[in-house]
C-alpha cells in the first residue's frame, strides 16, 4: 500500500509541475465582466455594463484574430472576497484575457491585486478610486470612465468658488469615499475653503437620519455626499425629510443617470456633478443612447457608456496588434486614442488613466424637463487635461 | 468502514486537482474544516454556537496581517492565528457556556457581532476594502506556495490534520462525556462531571479549528475580508453541518463541497439573482424532509438496506 501511495505521490508531483505554467496567450479573446448584478450599484454598472460589452462585441463584429469572441459574467456582490475568487479562477483556469465592469473601489481592488499579478488587462468603468493610477498602479490597468479626481476638480471646485466656504462630508464607508473625501478636502483648501467635520456612513446604508442631523448641527454651507448609487438616493431622501436641503446645500459628489432620475426633482434641482458622458449631449451619443436605451430599458450611466468604449478600444488594440498577448495589447491601446461617442479628446495615458473632456451639469427642475430622461442641462465642459490628476513619475509604464 | 472510506476518499482528494481547479478545491477543504470545527460544538456536545464566524474572521485577520507586516514563513502565522482565533474562543467560551439552548446562541451571536464592529472600525482590517494581498510567502522558507497545486496539497495536509483531531477528540473518554453531555446534561452532572469545563474545552478546540480554517482560507485567496466576520458567515456554516449532516463526521465535509460548488456555479450563471433564494429553499428543503442530512440519510439507508 505505502508504495503505491508513493507511487501516486510522484505522479502527482510530477503532474502539478507540469500544469502549473502561466497560461499563455491563445489567440481567442474572452472577455469577463465583473458587476454588481443585485445590489447598492446594479443600476449603475451591473445588468447595463454587461449589456454594453456585448454591444461593443457585436459593433466590433463579434470576432477577432480569426475566432469568435467571448463573453462571460458574473456578479461581485460587491465583496472584495467574492470578487477576488472569480476573477482568479477566470484568468488561472477558464482563460479569461481581459476583466471589465468592476465597479466599487474596494472590489476593484481585490480583482486588480490577482490581474496585475497575472498579467491580465483590467478595463475599469465603474469604480472611482484614484488609487489604480496612483499608489496600486500596473502596466495592466486601464482606467475609464472617470475617478474621484475628475469628481472633485468638477463639483467642488465649482462649489468653493461659488463661495460655498465650510464643507461637511457623509461619506461611504470604503476605498471610494475615503479616496473621494481626501481629494476633496485638498480641492477644497486650496480654493480656500475648510472642511468643518465628515462622518462615514458603511455601504448599502438605508437609514440616514443619523448621519443628517450631525451634518444639519455642523453649520456648513454645504453637506457633500462622498457615496454612490443608492447610498446618494437614500442620503438624500433623508436629509429633505429633516429640512436639511433648506438650510443648506447638498452636494452629490458622484451621481450617475439612474440615481438622478430616482431623486426627486423637487430637492434634487439645481444640484450640480460632474459626470464623464451624458446621453443627450449631441447626435452621437443620443444616437448610441437610443440603442442601448431599446436593449436596457433604460438610458445608459456613464459606467454604461465607459463599459463599450474601453471595449472597443481593447478589442481594436487587439486587431491591430495581432495578438492577445497583453503587453503589445496595451501598447497598442495606449498607442492610438479612443475615438467614439464617449471618448471625446481623449487618451489612453502611459499610467492607464484615459483621460477624455468631463461635463459639469446642473440637474433640471419639474417644470423645465420635456420628458422622463431630461434630467440635465450642461453647464461646462471641463477639458480632458484640466480634469484629471497629472501623472506620476513611478506610474509611467511608456517604457 | 471509515476506514474503508477514508481509503477511497484520499486518494480522490490528493487526484482531485489534476480535474478540478485547485483554488475552488482549496475553498471547499477550508470550509469543510470549518464546518467540521462547528461540528464539534453542535454535533457532539450540542452547543448551537451563532457566533463562529468571529472566529473564522480572526485567524484569517491575524495570519494576513502578519504575513504583510512581520515576514514570519505562513505555518508560523498559521499558527499564531490558530492560537489567536483559541484565546478568543476561550474568553468567548468561558461567558458563553453559562447559558444553554437559545440563550448560549444568544450571547455567542452577540459576542461575535462585537467582534465584527471592532474589525469595521480597526485600521488594520482596511474595513469594507478587507485586507488585500496578503503573500503566500515560502512553507519553512523552502516550499514556495504560489504555485496553486502546491497550496493545494498545503492545505490538504491542514484539513487533514484537523479532521484527525477532530476524530481522535471525538472517540477520546472526553468525546464521550461531550455526547453524554449532549444527550442529558443533568445526568451528566449528577456523575460527577463539571460539565461547563468540558463545553467550554469543546468550544476552544472549535474556535481554534474554525480560526485555523480562517488563517488557511486567509493564505489561499490572499485576501481577508469582512464577509468571514459577518453573521451571514455564521449562518451558512450551520447550512453546510445541517446539509451534510449534523453528528456524523463526514457530513460537515460533504455539506460545505455541497454548499460552497452551489454557490460557485450559481454565481456565474442565470441564476445569479437568485442564489440566496435557492439556498433558502435548500435549506428549508433539508429541514423539513430530511433532517439527518445528506450523510445521515445514506448511512440509514446503508443500515435499511445492507
Amino acid at each position: 500500500m505505502k508504495t503505491l501511495q508513493q507511487r501516486l505521490l510522484t505522479t502527482l508531483i510530477a503532474g502539478a509541475l507540469a500544469t502549473s505554467a502561466v497560461a499563455a496567450p491563445d489567440g481567442k479573446v474572452k472577455i469577463g465582466v465583473l458587476a454588481d448584478m443585485g445590489g447598492t450599484y446594479a443600476d449603475l454598472c451591473g445588468p447595463g455594463c454587461v449589456t454594453a460589452t456585448q454591444m461593443a462585441i457585436e459593433d466590433f463584429g463579434g470576432q477577432v484574430l480569426g475566432s469568435p469572441i467571448e463573453l462571460v459574467t458574473a456578479d461581485s456582490q460587491l465583496k472584495p472576497d467574492v470578487a477576488s475568487a472569480i476573477a482568479r479562477q477566470w484568468v488561472e483556469s477558464d482563460n479569461v484575457d481581459t476583466i471589465g465592469g468592476l465597479v466599487s473601489s474596494a472590489v476593484t481592488g481585490a480583482v486588480t491585486q490577482v490581474t496585475n499579478t497575472s498579467k491580465n488587462i483590467t478595463l475599469i468603468t465603474g469604480s472611482a478610486s484614484n488609487s489604480f493610477t496612483t499608489k496600486a498602479c500596473s502596466p495592466y490597468i486601464a482606467h475609464w470612465t472617470y475617478n474621484v479626481v475628475a469628481l472633485a476638480n468638477g463639483t467642488v471646485k465649482s462649489l468653493v468658488k461659488s463661495g460655498k466656504k465650510k464643507w461637511f462630508f457623509i461619506t461611504a464607508d470604503y476605498a471610494f469615499g475615503h479616496a473621494l473625501e481626501n481629494v476633496s478636502t485638498g480641492v477644497i483648501k486650496e480654493n480656500g475653503g475648510e472642511v468643518v467635520g465628515s462622518v462615514r456612513a458603511p455601504l448599502g446604508t438605508t437609514d440616514f437620519s443619523s448621519y443628517v442631523l450631525q451634518a444639519q448641527s455642523s453649520g456648513a454651507d454645504v453637506v457633500a455626499l462622498a457615496n454612490a448609487g443608492n447610498d446618494t438616493v437614500n442620503a438624500l431622501n433623508a436629509a429633505a425629510e429633516f429640512g436639511l436641503t433648506q438650510s443648506m446645500d447638498v452636494a452629490g459628489l458622484l451621481v450617475f443617470t439612474p440615481n438622478a432620475q430616482a431623486m426627486d426633482p423637487a430637492t434634487a434641482a439645481g444640484m450640480r456633478l460632474t459626470t464623464g458622458f451624458y446621453w443627450d449631449m449631441d447626435e452621437k451619443t443620443r444616437a448610441w443612447s437610443k440603442r442601448f436605451e431599446e436593449r436596457h430599458g433604460a438610458i445608459p450611466s456613464m459606467a454604461h457608456a465607459g463599459a463599450y468604449s474601453a471595449t472597443l478600444h481593447y478589442l481594436n488594440a487587439v486587431k491591430a496588434a495581432g495578438t492577445d498577448e497583453p503587453d503589445a495589447v496595451m501598447k497598442q491601446m495606449k498607442a492610438t486614442k479612443p475615438e467614439d461617442f464617449f471618448a471625446r479628446n481623449a487618451q489612453l495615458r502611459a499610467d492607464g488613466r484615459m483621460v477624455h473632456d468631463m461635463l459639469l451639469v446642473e440637474i433640471k427642475p419639474a417644470a423645465e424637463r420635456k420628458n422622463k430622461n431630461d434630467i440635465y442641462k450642461i453647464i461646462e465642459v471641463i477639458p480632458a487635461d484640466e480634469a484629471y490628476n497629472p501623472m506620476i513619475a513611478e506610474c509611467n509604464f511608456s517604457s | 468502514m471509515n476506514k474503508k472510506l477514508l481509503l477511497i476518499l484520499l486518494p480522490l482528494a490528493l487526484l482531485a486537482p489534476l480535474v478540478l481547479y485547485p483554488v475552488f478545491l482549496a475553498k471547499v477543504l477550508c470550509f469543510a474544516l470549518f464546518a467540521c470545527a462547528f461540528n464539534l460544538l453542535l454535533g457532539f456536545a450540542g452547543l448551537l454556537s451563532f457566533g463562529h464566524a468571529a472566529f473564522l474572521g480572526t485567524g484569517g485577520y491575524v495570519t494576513g496581517w502578519l504575513m504583510i507586516n512581520s515576514g514570519l514563513t505562513p505555518e508560523l502565522a498559521i499558527i499564531a492565528g490558530t492560537i489567536a482565533g483559541g484565546l478568543l474562543g476561550a474568553v468567548y467560551g468561558a461567558l458563553a457556556v453559562k447559558r444553554e439552548g437559545i440563550y448560549f446562541a444568544m450571547v455567542t451571536l452577540a459576542l461575535a457581532q462585537l467582534t465584527f464592529f471592532l474589525y469595521v472600525q480597526a485600521p488594520f482590517t482596511h474595513g469594507e476594502d478587507g485586507m488585500q494581498g496578503i503573500p503566500r510567502g515560502a512553507l519553512f522558507g523552502l516550499i514556495d506556495l504560489s504555485d496553486n497545486m502546491v497550496m493545494y496539497y498545503f492545505v490538504l495536509a491542514i484539513f487533514c490534520f484537523g479532521f484527525w483531531l477532530i476524530n481522535r477528540t471525538v472517540h477520546s473518554p472526553f468525546g464521550q462525556v461531550l455526547k453524554a453531555i449532549r444527550e442529558n446534561e443533568s445526568r451528566a452532572i449528577s456523575l460527577g462531571y463539571d460539565v461547563n469545563r468540558y463545553k467550554w474545552l469543546a468550544f476552544v478546540i472549535s474556535a481554534a479549528l474554525a480560526s485555523l480554517a480562517g488563517a488557511t482560507k486567509s493564505l489561499v485567496f490572499e485576501l481577508a475580508s469582512l464577509t468571514d466576520v459577518h453573521w451571514h458567515m455564521s449562518g451558512e456554516v450551520i447550512l453546510m453541518t445541517l446539509v451534510g449532516g449534523v453528528g456524523t463526521l463526514f457530513g460537515p465535509l460533504v455539506g460545505a463541497g455541497f454548499v460552497v460548488t452551489m454557490q460557485n456555479y450559481l454565481s456565474g450563471g442565470e441564476l445569479g439573482n437568485y442564489i440566496h433564494i435557492i439556498m433558502g429553499a435548500v435549506f428549508v428543503i433539508c429541514v423539513l424532509s430530511f433532517r439527518s442530512g445528506i450523510v445521515g440519510q445514506l448511512a440509514k439507508f446503508k443500515r435499511d438496506n445492507f
